[in-house]
């Protein structure tokens, strides 16, 4: 019997019910602008009321999990940036985070500041097309723009340090790829302090004080504190609901940790914005403050950023090495095809480890099983978007369809992380 | 409130399981991992679980995650399916996994939607992926693959490149959609 995506959600378009005239059934997706990505909805309608929703995924699934089992440590790092695709280097730096806890490696100061950097250049990232969207959705498309345009600037940098925009896949196991160029951290600064302020004030005076925005936005989508926690959300849609939770505080990684460079360096100055709605707005309120702490996190980074390797471990076969030394001397082309050839490779401990950053959508976690081969046992992810979305028919039951697209963006749903 | 504080409770509450938290980890050079892990059960699990997620002491109060794990030729692994349970208080600020070990041909563990609605997907997800059935789980089908899949992608014994679904798939073209 061939294999069909029939799932007995029907219909494929809208129907009416026989026994009650106000009842609908509608077909929402997969291929529908405003689910931004592929991903279906099957909303059960009063008039223009939602009473009920079933979400249905797997649209995008593609194995990436089965396929990690099957990739070494650092050839991984190219599949786990396609999952969240909009802030791809977020990625990057949680999967190679969670592969040095297994190895139970610590990686150089230059090299946190610089991940440091990265990550919040990934928020900032997310957050713009978050944040311009949630405009978007309910008809104004300039504040979408504003955002868009300055993720351009965030993808020449990320281009220039890592030579891809998109999908860097800059770093590695005990690393990064490269250093980064001279003077690279001029225009970040540049960005963050130029670039970034003036876009959250233009989306700011179109949307805040905008009546049709707040009115359409607050009070939709309402999920209490208590409920967020037992519902396993993280992240801007969990603070927008009151949970005071944030990774970088409460289990503190990289520069967020004090003493990060080994000689009793304070962590960075930031504070984590709270609000207490749960609605749409709290969490676009929320995501607009992280995108100003962001900023200041990278200019206090900057600032200190030290000088150094940015790799570990290259003695102990760890880190691969600089391409310099690869081209032009035989130790390093030994060394290297000691690294990367099929028999020889890393011997990490047999074991699990779990290790999650604060990214943009929430907790990004992998956890690694190794079975001391050059492959993981295991590489789950625990999926922000998938973990969020679940609690998506309860937001949305009770109001107007025309709320649906504003709740779908307020969580910030990326259907490659919901199906990998 | 530390771990040790955390994991004595447990051990005083529930003397008969013998309880021993782990390091998911132990380096080369002797060291270990912070991350502490514990074998429930199956059975006992939600007695556990309802303990770990109310008790003062533990206040586990979020499911970060739920996986599975399958150990078929897993170095010193006695048991097929380890089911993951990620757990973090938010009050305490601690981390603990407890791992729920199945066999075949019947693998079932006894759902937790009933303790963290944040169960809900994941539960759906390692079933989808290995076939692990969750007893009590309020909708238990399958999530990111179609309902008339058969097999369980995530087991070991399942190759990667497919068992030929891919063929199988149905076609719709312009004339018969």
């Amino acid at each position: 019997m061939p294999i069909s995506y029939d799932l007995g959600l029907k219909p494929t378009t809208l129907e009416r019910d026989a026994a009650h005239e106000d009842r609908w059934t509608l077909n929402f997706g997969p291929q529908h602008p405003a689910t931004h990505t592929t991903l279906r909805l099957v909303l059960e309608l009063e008039g223009e009321r939602v009473i009920g929703c079933t979400p249905d995924i797997g649209f995008l699934h593609s194995g990436f999990e089965k396929l990690g089992e099957h990739l070494d440590y650092n050839q991984y790092v190219v599949i786990v940036e396609r999952m969240n695709y909009i802030c791809p280097i977020s990625n990057d730096i949680a999967w190679h985070m969670a592969v040095e806890k297994l190895f139970g490696i610590d990686i150089t100061p230059r090299c946190k500041a610089l991940r440091t950097i990265l990550a919040e250049l990934g928020r900032i990232q997310d957050h713009l097309l978050c944040v311009g969207c949630t405009g978007l959705d309910l008809g104004g498309f300039t504040a979408f723009l504003y955002g868009f345009n300055e993720r351009e600037t965030i993808n020449d940098l990320i281009e220039e340090i890592s030579g891809s925009r998109f999908h860097p896949s800059y770093t590695r196991l005990g690393g990064l790829a490269q250093d980064a160029p001279p003077g690279w951290t001029d225009k970040v600064l540049d960005f963050v302090r130029n670039g970034v302020p003036p876009a959250l004030r233009d989306v700011e005076t179109l949307l805040l004080r905008n009546r049709i925005f707040i009115e359409r936005t607050k009070g939709i989508g309402v999920i209490g504190h208590d409920d967020a926690i037992n519902w396993s959300l993280t992240g801007p849609v969990a603070r927008g609901s009151g949970v005071k939770r944030d990774l970088r505080k409460d289990e503190p990684y990289l520069c967020y940790a004090d003493n990060w460079d080994g000689q009793g360096a304070t962590a960075v100055d930031f504070k984590v914005p709270i609000t207490y709605g749960g609605d749409v707005f709290a969490r676009f309120l929320v995501r607009l403050e992280e995108v100003r702490q962001a900023c200041r996190i990278i200019e206090q980074v900057v600032a200190m950023l030290p000088e150094g390797p940015i790799n570990v471990g290259l003695d102990e076969n760890l880190t691969l090495p600089n391409k310099q030394e690869v081209y032009y001397s035989i130790e390093g082309l030994i060394h290297h095809f000691e690294q990367v050839m099929t028999n020889r490779g890393w011997t990490p401990p047999i074991g699990e480890a779990y290790f999650a950053n604060e990214t943009a959508n929430g907790e990004l976690g992998y956890y690694v099983v190794s079975d001391g081969g050059r492959f993981p046992w295991r590489a789950r992810t625990r999926p922000p978007s998938f973990i969020n979305y679940q609690v998506f028919p309860k937001l949305l039951v009770g109001h107007q369809i025309s709320d649906v697209p504003a709740v779908l963006n307020s969580l910030n749903i990326i259907a490659a992380e919901l199906d990998r | 409130m530390s771990t040790a504080d955390t994991i004595h409770a447990m051990q005083e509450r529930f003397p008969d399981l013998h309880l021993a938290a782990l390091p998911l980890v132990t380096y080369a050079d002797g060291r270990t991992s912070d991350q502490l892990w514990m074998r429930v059960p199956a059975e006992r699990l939600l007695a556990v679980a309802k303990f770990l997620r109310d008790d003062p002491r533990t206040k586990f109060e979020q499911l970060c995650d739920l996986t599975c794990v399958d150990y078929l030729g897993y170095p010193g692994a006695e048991d097929r399916f380890g089911v993951i349970y990620a757990l973090v208080s938010l009050t305490h600020g601690h981390r603990l996994w407890l791992k729920v070990f199945v066999n075949d041909p019947q693998p079932e563990v006894p759902s937790v939607t009933s303790l963290w609605r944040g169960a809900e997907w994941p539960e759906r997800e390692v079933y989808d992926m290995f076939g692990v059935r969750f007893t009590g789980h309020p909708d238990l089908r399958r999530i990111l693959l179609p309902q008339n899949f058969t097999a369980y992608p995530l087991r070991k014994d399942y190759p990667l490149t497919g068992q030929g679904e891919r063929e199988d798939f149905e076609v719709v073209t312009r004339e018969t959609a």
